[in-house]
Parts: structure tokens; C-alpha cells; sequence
């Protein structure tokens, strides 16, 4: 679905963001892009909608080099919410903000209030849809954004810091909502520095430090070693942190998950009673 | 010593139809590291606005209770006398940051203060070192990236020297990294400087082991107010969806399962511990 090919990137104030990075993204997958604070995460992700183009190397969309087609065009099949999200809201309702860009492209009215009806349901915003996007907490104005890019049905979204300014429920929605929108085969990137979120969700993880790609892989065997993680700028899972504390008992130093932490340690107590 | 002290705070914003904050009373002692926490629109953001004057004199609305902070009543002191003694970092960066370069941004409060040159001088250069920012000095704040910004941000408040601190989710934009460093610097002005700290935090995992004092708010209430270990190991605090941290959590399920743990664990170096002694027993 994404090709990344050998991509550098210089903004024009002489940074170099991007210094050859590969990338495959399959239809359907589901991936977290991590690391440190200007490694490259979101000048990443901007190559996949068009917002910037490489300097060097080439990016595929759905078969199509991002030179050879409009944003406009390539907007319709990869939708961007941004990190921050008044960068994106302007409308007077949360409803009008949710039907522009559906109109924009040129959707019927019925369909338009359909649509309309439907996001906002998926993140919970009914009751605000004659609200002001600016009387929300920014946790609900970053819904708002998500519902205004679900609504046009894209086949690529991309979250950048999705989970900023959630709750834990929030957060657990959302997951549930990315699995679901996996589960219909859409394509999902996360940009993120909520490790425990990661843990959560155990995408395919790819991360970044200074412009190039470290690690990409599974999510469980990436975070759990710590020399990578360093690398990254990456503090491990509490969980993690508890079994590398434990790892000379005999333990296994690759848990990220809660329930299966309890499984490993319950299992360890038995163990040891019956040797006694 | 009570810092901040409020009963019975209730706030509606104007034009709105909900109140925000509904009977709010809590005692905030001098020195204190407090995180406020609860779901997302619960009030916390409200709340604080309240502590340093924005609420009622910014956001007008309607305010009723009582309200005292570092000594003052805050509805008969404007804006500017609270900003000296309550410093707030915003949720997002870019609504504190406008001039063109840091060292600017982080100057301009002191300047405003009337502050002498040569004390601006060695205040910036302070809150810029201790945030890790000297070489962004000479940038723009608006090229920085998110982490960098929200950095900037603190150095502003930080170079106030206010009695009382307020970060609003100060992390969110770091990474993990970024964000340990951010917390403990955070806990050295609160443990060295004696800088009351009130910490808006969903991410409880890499922030609960510097507070001595958890308050948790749900629907503009506050439902839990207390020690972090007891308010992490209530109950209720799991049925309102407070993401409580993992070690916490860890441990509350094998207690479930009949493992009889020393205590309960805010960290993850606790947990730890806490494991290994059973373990080994």
C-alpha cells in the first residue's frame, strides 16, 4: 500500500530529517512509528500523504509515485490527523467540521448526514455535533479531528500522537477502534510516544533515530531490548521494567502484557510450592 | 501549611450549560507534589485555571465557593499578581509561545516583572539549562518541534520562580525519554526548591512514583483525594477508567489470585522489590 524507497528529506532550513529510509507498508497492517523527539517520525508519515515529497528516493501510494498526483487526490485514499489538532479545526460546529471535507470531495447531502451520524456515534461525539469544536476539552477536539478524516472513508489512516490529551478509557476505545478499522482492512499508522499504548495494541513497530530507521518488527521482541529501546530514546513498559529487575530468577525478560505478567508470575509460585 | 485551599468550588463557564467543577473542596499543603488526574472533560484543566486567576477573571462565568491561594483570595487579585506566585505550562504549547526566539520567550515574563537585566540574565540561563535547552537558545519557537516546544514552555515558568507550579500534561509531546527527564526535573524544583507542584497527568506510569499527594476527579467532582497508594489500589479508581499504573495493576491481580505482596507499588523498581522478596520467600 506504501512503498518507501530510499528516501532522504531536507527541509529548506538545511535540516536533514530523513536520511535514507525503506520502508514496505502491506494493505491492511497496522503499524507504530516511535523514537525521539526530531528523529523523523512525522516529516515520515507527511512523505505518505504528499504533504512533503522526498528529496531524494521515491514514496508509492497505492501503486502511484506522491509526485505524480495532487494531495487533493491523494488525500482521498490517506487521511491525516495531525498532532496537534488546531491545526486542523476552524468550523463552527462540530458537525460542520465533519461535513467539509465530505463536501469537498463532493459527496451527496444524504450521504454527507449519514456520514456525519455514523462518525460521530464511533468516537462518542453525538451530543456535541452542535457544538463549537473549540468549547471541547482538547481530548474530545482530537476526536473531532479523527471523526472529520473517518467520515470520507479513507483506505490509509494516519494518527500522528492519537493519544495525547485521552483518558485510559479514551485510550481503550480508540485500540478497540483501530483493531475495527483493521478488521475492515484499512491501513493504520500510528506516530506515538505512549509506550504502554504500544504494548497495548502490538502493531508492527518501526523505529526512528536521527532520520533512519533502527528496529522494525514486532512490537514485543523491539521493546523489550533495552538496547535498542536506548537508542530510540524508548523507556520499556513498567511491566518490562519489572521482569528485566527479576531476570536472575529465572524469569523471562520479554513480557510486555499485564495479564500475561500475572500468568508468568502465578505459574512461578505454583512452581516453586510444589518443589517444597 | 495550606497552599491552596477551596470549598465548595463550582464553576460554570459562560454561555455554557454545564457546570465544569461542582463543589470542589480540597487542602493543598505547602511543598506538596499533587498529580491530578480522572477522565478526559472531568475538570481538571478547570480547576486549574481557577488556581491562578484566569478563572474568574479571564474566563468570566459563574464562580461561587471559596477559593484561596498561596495566601490570597483569588477573585480579588488580577491575573498578573497570581502569575507570580502560580506558574501554569499549558497543555499546549504553542497557545504560551510567541516571541521569535526562546531565550525571548523564556525573558519575557521577568521583563514584564520588572525584573533587573542581570537577574533575567542568570534566571534564563538557569530554567534554560535545567530544562536541557541551552542550544535552542537563538531558535524560533515556532520552528521547534513538539517536545522541544513544550521544553520551552516550562522554561518560561520555570524562570518565574512562582511558589506553586501547574503543569498540564507538561509530557504529552515528549518521548519517553524526554519525558522521564521532564518529571525529574520537576521533582527537583519540588524536593530541592520546595516548589509546590500539581501535576494533570493521564500517563500515571512514568509520573506516580514523585507524588506524595493523588487527587481524582470524575464529572467535576472529586472522588478520590489522598496518599498514591491508597488512592491507586480503590477501587474506584479502576471502575472510573483511571489508568492506573501497570506495576500497580500487576499487583492488584496477583493479591486477586491469592499472592500476598509487602505493600502496594507505584513504580516499577517497587514492584520489583516488592516481587523479589516474595519470590525469594
Amino acid at each position: 500500500m506504501i512503498e518507501v524507497r530510499d528516501v532522504y528529506f531536507t527541509y529548506p532550513t538545511g535540516v536533514e530529517a530523513l536520511k535514507g529510509v525503506s520502508l514496505s507498508i502491506r494493505n491492511g497492517e497496522f503499524v507504530a512509528i516511535m523514537g525521539q523527539n526530531g528523529a523523523g517520525k512525522t516529516t515520515l508519515v507527511k512523505q505518505f500523504n504528499g504533504l512533503l515529497k522526498p528529496t531524494k528516493g521515491a514514496v508509492l501510494v497505492d501503486g502511484v509515485n506522491t509526485r505524480d498526483i495532487s494531495i487533493a487526490q491523494l488525500a482521498r485514499k490517506v487521511g491525516f490527523v495531525f498532532q496537534n489538532p488546531d491545526h486542523q479545526l476552524f468550523s463552527e460546529t462540530v458537525e460542520e467540521e465533519v461535513a467539509f471535507a465530505l463536501r469537498n470531495f463532493g459527496f451527496r447531502q444524504a450521504t454527507i448526514e449519514r456520514r456525519i451520524t455514523w462518525a460521530l456515534n464511533l468516537l462518542g461525539l453525538t451530543e456535541y455535533r452542535k457544538t463549537s469544536p473549540f468549547m471541547l476539552s482538547g481530548g474530545e477536539r482530537k476526536r473531532v479531528a479523527l471523526a472529520s478524516v473517518l467520515a470520507w472513508n479513507p483506505k490509509v489512516v494516519i494518527l500522528d500522537e492519537p493519544t495525547i490529551g485521552q483518558d485510559y478509557q479514551q485510550k481503550e476505545t480508540l485500540r478497540q477502534f483501530i483493531v475495527q478499522l483493521n478488521a475492515q482492512g484499512k491501513t493504520v499508522v500510528i506516530v506515538t510516544h505512549d509506550v504502554e499504548f504500544v504494548a497495548e495494541c502490538n502493531p508492527r513497530l518501526v523505529l526512528m533515530a536521527q532520520g533512519q530507521i533502527v528496529a522494525d518488527g514486532d512490537t514485543k521482541r523491539i521493546l523489550t531490548n533495552p538496547d535498542v529501546a536506548l537508542r530510540a530514546s524508548i523507556v520499556p513498559p513498567q511491566i518490562t521494567q519489572i521482569f528485566h529487575g527479576l531476570a536472575d530468577l529465572g524469569l523471562p525478560t520479554d513480557v510486555i502484557d499485564v495479564s500475561e505478567a500475572k500468568k508468568i508470575l502465578i505459574e512461578y509460585f505454583e512452581e516453586e510450592r510444589g518443589k517444597r | 501549611m495550606a497552599i491552596i485551599e477551596t470549598k465548595g468550588l463550582t464553576y460554570t463557564y459562560p454561555g455554557g450549560t454545564k457546570t465544569s467543577i461542582r463543589d470542589v473542596s480540597l487542602t493543598i499543603e505547602r511543598g506538596e507534589f499533587v498529580i491530578l488526574t480522572g477522565p478526559s472533560g472531568c475538570g481538571k484543566t478547570t480547576l486549574c485555571r481557577c488556581f491562578n486567576g484566569l478563572i474568574p477573571h479571564f474566563y468570566v462565568g459563574q464562580l461561587d465557593g471559596e477559593l484561596s491561594v498561596a495566601g490570597l483570595k483569588v477573585t480579588e487579585h488580577p491575573i498578573y499578581e497570581m502569575a507570580q506566585r502560580v506558574g501554569l505550562v499549558f497543555q499546549n504549547p504553542e497557545n504560551q509561545l510567541f516571541a521569535l526566539s526562546v531565550e525571548k520567550d523564556v525573558a519575557f515574563g521577568l521583563e514584564n516583572l520588572g525584573v533587573p537585566r542581570d537577574d533575567i540574565r542568570k534566571r534564563v540561563d538557569w530554567a534554560l539549562q535545567t530544562t536541557g535547552i541551552e542550544e535552542l537558545r537563538e531558535r524560533a519557537p515556532h520552528e521547534l518541534s513538539g517536545g522541544q516546544q513544550q521544553r520551552v514552555a516550562i522554561a518560561c515558568v520555570l524562570a518565574m520562580q512562582p511558589g506553586i507550579m501547574i503543569f498540564d500534561e507538561p509530557t504529552s509531546f515528549l518521548d519517553p525519554l524526554g519525558a522521564k527527564k521532564i518529571f525529574e526535573v520537576i521533582n527537583e524544583l519540588n524536593k530541592k526548591l520546595g516548589v509546590t507542584v500539581i501535576l494533570v497527568e493521564h500517563r500515571l506510569d512514568l509520573a506516580s512514583r514523585y507524588a506524595d499527594h493523588v487527587i481524582i476527579m470524575d464529572n467535576g467532582k472529586i472522588v478520590l483525594n489522598g496518599k498514591p497508594k491508597e488512592v491507586f489500589n480503590s477501587e474506584t479508581a479502576r471502575l472510573i477508567g483511571v489508568g492506573i499504573p501497570k506495576a500497580t495493576r500487576l499487583c492488584q491481580m496477583l493479591q486477586e489470585n491469592g499472592v500476598r505482596l509487602g505493600g502496594v507499588p507505584t513504580s516499577s523498581d517497587e514492584a520489583t522489590q516488592l516481587l523479589r522478596e516474595v519470590l525469594k520467600a
